[in-house]
């Protein structure tokens, strides 16, 4: 599969190209667009003045609303990109280090073989016998809401399915010649999991990280639409979509705005997502560990 | 296949199964909050906290409440929701077939609308028809349901009128049936299914645009492989190639998942259970943790296990009837 045909032609992809510009432009925007605001986000002006304006309305004082009021007459706007730092951070740390956690399950479990094999797959496998949005729900609602908690169940009931890939992939890794040859060569065994196996094993882990930082956002979004997430004042996707609901027949873009931001991150970061799949499966996923 | 692995596979999911339930036992346990004190006045006395605390066998210690309530579980008896003292079962009895109906009739449509889409695409790709369709399911894809769910209500309620739609197509956007209409029989059904037409569709949608991206790699690897070249060189139609061919090879993976997704169809149900205000698991389970209803959390989270991992056996034992291959192993 190393016709550079093939390859050039997944290279000049547009929907990766799109998607790499989207969120390029959705990165920046939620950097930028919160400094540049003449409003503070955060904070009620005159309700009635301002609230429910529609988009590309301006107020009393002349400024314009891009997206219009939401009900406290706060900037739409501003305050969608301001949720779009969390919802972005809460994807990205949320799926990276579930990653890292599932990788160094994986690969443990592969490399220690045993009874400690047995136990931390007997614990993945339990934990994937519970619908993670169920276990989402469990833990967040139990503890107290918040970004912290939601970060942290995200790492929690996120990392299993990695687990799996990456003992597979070190439990193939294993049986390589370069592994024995750096057993022979005198290296520690934790060295060479960690310098040689692991290293050889991360394809997989990386597919889904990508694909994990989507997914990560989106169940976000759902804790914060149900109220166990990220706690008002403070905007996210989710809890602005929320927000909007009880003027969804009247003003139905202040719920529906944030969605629109929601889906086209979730939707690049899974095109992405796909395409390193698409690269990294196979052959591709040697090429990878030639490098480390 | 014999006997024995069967017995094996039906062992090892049980003891999963006391595995979860033990887990979820005690992760309850160790959340923060108290039952009893969430469920007395607040000007209550301390006494009476402890009286209910009693009660509910909360003032034991944790092993000794664990062993009380598995041996109640292992005669069938779920125990007492603590906030309303209704039997678990009776909950469950009332929410699940709520959530368990919406599952299947989405799972149906999910499959039924997702293979031709992918099956489809896998044929054609790379030519623009697949790059549409692509971006398309991707992005239902990334549709939170509920974000949908309330799209579709602004569409058929706000927009309705607006658009002047016809009084058939102005679609129930709330509950489950129409409340104090005094229907029966067929009537009744059609109330309910016209109640259920947006909650389905939008769990069908999302669902099928999964299913169509998994059937679209899958038929893709397939229709690279030898005897598929072999079958068109034999002179084979391109349809027929699909149709017999690549499929025979892609539906058994797929009836797997399609068993794997059902709890989790179920379980997303809660947020269009939210929306739509339908009295599922999902309400049910929500209520239950917000007021730390110990027994209704513990069997919402059993039966959504139970689910999850009878899915499983289920694929374990059903794949190698479909596919004759992987029975050797």
């Amino acid at each position: 599969m190393t016709n550079p045909k093939r390859i050039g032609a997944t290279r000049r992809d547009p929907l990766v190209v799109g998607a790499l510009a989207l969120l390029a432009a959705m990165a920046a925007g939620v950097i930028v667009v919160p400094l540049l605001a003449r409003q503070n986000p955060l904070a009620i002006g005159d309700v009635l003045a301002l609230r429910y304006l529609p988009p590309l309305a301006r107020d009393p004082s002349g400024a314009l609303h891009l997206l219009g009021t939401d009900r406290f007459g706060r900037d739409l706007f501003v305050r969608m990109m301001l949720a779009g730092r969390i919802s972005l951070m809460v994807g990205v740390v949320g799926s990276v280090a579930a990653a890292a956690l599932g990788t160094a399950v994986g690969a443990v479990a592969a490399w220690s073989g045993g009874v400690v094999d047995r136990a931390l797959m007997a614990a993945t496998d339990a934990m994937l016998s519970i619908p993670r949005l169920v276990l989402l729900l469990v833990c967040a609602a139990l503890w107290r809401p918040g970004l912290g908690t939601v970060v942290v169940v995200l790492i929690a009931t996120g990392w299993m399915g990695v687990a799996r890939m990456v003992r597979a992939e070190v439990l193939g890794v294993r049986a390589q010649p370069y592994v024995d040859a750096a057993v022979a060569l005198g290296a520690r065994s934790s060295r060479v999991l960690w310098r040689h196996a692991v290293p050889n094993a991360l394809g997989p882990a990386i597919v889904a990280t990508a694909l994990g930082v989507g997914n990560a956002i989106l169940l976000e979004s759902g804790l914060s639409f149900l109220g166990l997430g990220v706690q008002p004042p403070s905007p996210s996707w989710g809890n602005m979509i929320a927000g909007g609901r009880d003027a969804i027949v009247t003003a139905p873009w202040i719920a529906l705005a944030p969605g629109v931001a929601l889906i086209l991150t979730v939707l690049a970061c899974t095109l992405l997502g796909d395409w390193l799949r698409d690269r990294l499966s196979g052959e591709a996923a040697g090429l990878l560990g030639d490098r480390a | 296949m014999s006997a024995l692995p069967v017995a094996r596979r039906v062992r090892d999911a049980v003891v999963l199964f006391w595995l979860v339930v033990s887990f979820t036992f005690v992760l309850v346990r160790l959340a923060p909050g108290d039952p009893a004190t969430m469920l007395v006045p607040p000007d209550a006395s301390p006494a009476a906290a402890a009286r209910l605390r009693h009660e509910f066998g909360l003032d034991a210690s944790y092993p000794v409440q664990y062993a009380r309530w598995l041996g109640d579980a292992l005669t069938g008896n779920l125990g007492e929701s603590f906030a309303t003292h209704e039997p678990v079962t009776r909950v469950l009895a009332r929410a699940a077939p709520i959530s368990f109906g919406l599952g299947l009739a989405s799972l149906a449509l999910t499959f039924l609308v997702g293979v031709p889409i992918g099956v489809l695409q896998g044929a054609r790709r790379g030519t623009g028809w697949d790059r549409t369709l692509t971006v398309v399911t991707t992005t239902v894809f990334a549709m939170p349901s509920f974000w949908l769910a309330l799209a579709l209500v602004a569409l058929f309620t706000y927009g309705a009128s607006m658009l002047g739609l016809p009084a058939w197509l102005r679609l129930p956007a709330f509950g489950v049936h129409t409340p104090g209409a005094a229907l029966s029989g067929w009537d009744a059904l059609r109330d309910v299914m016209r109640h259920a037409v947006l909650p389905v569709t939008i769990l069908a949608a999302v669902g099928a645009a999964g299913i169509a991206r998994y059937t679209r790699s899958s038929v893709a690897d397939v229709a690279r492989l030898d005897f598929v070249r072999t079958a068109r060189a034999k002179g084979v139609t391109p349809a027929r190639v699909y149709l017999r061919h690549v499929l025979a090879n892609v539906l058994p993976p797929l009836v797997v998942l399609a068993a794997l997704s059902l709890p989790g169809l179920v379980a997303g149900s809660v947020f269009v259970e939210a929306v739509f205000a339908w009295p599922g698991m999902g309400r049910a389970m929500l209520n239950a943790i917000a007021a730390r209803d110990y027994p209704v959390v513990m069997a919402c989270t059993m039966l959504y296990a139970g689910a999850v991992i009878a899915a499983n056996l289920v694929a374990d034992l059903v794949l190698p009837l479909l596919d004759p291959r992987r029975s050797a192993s």
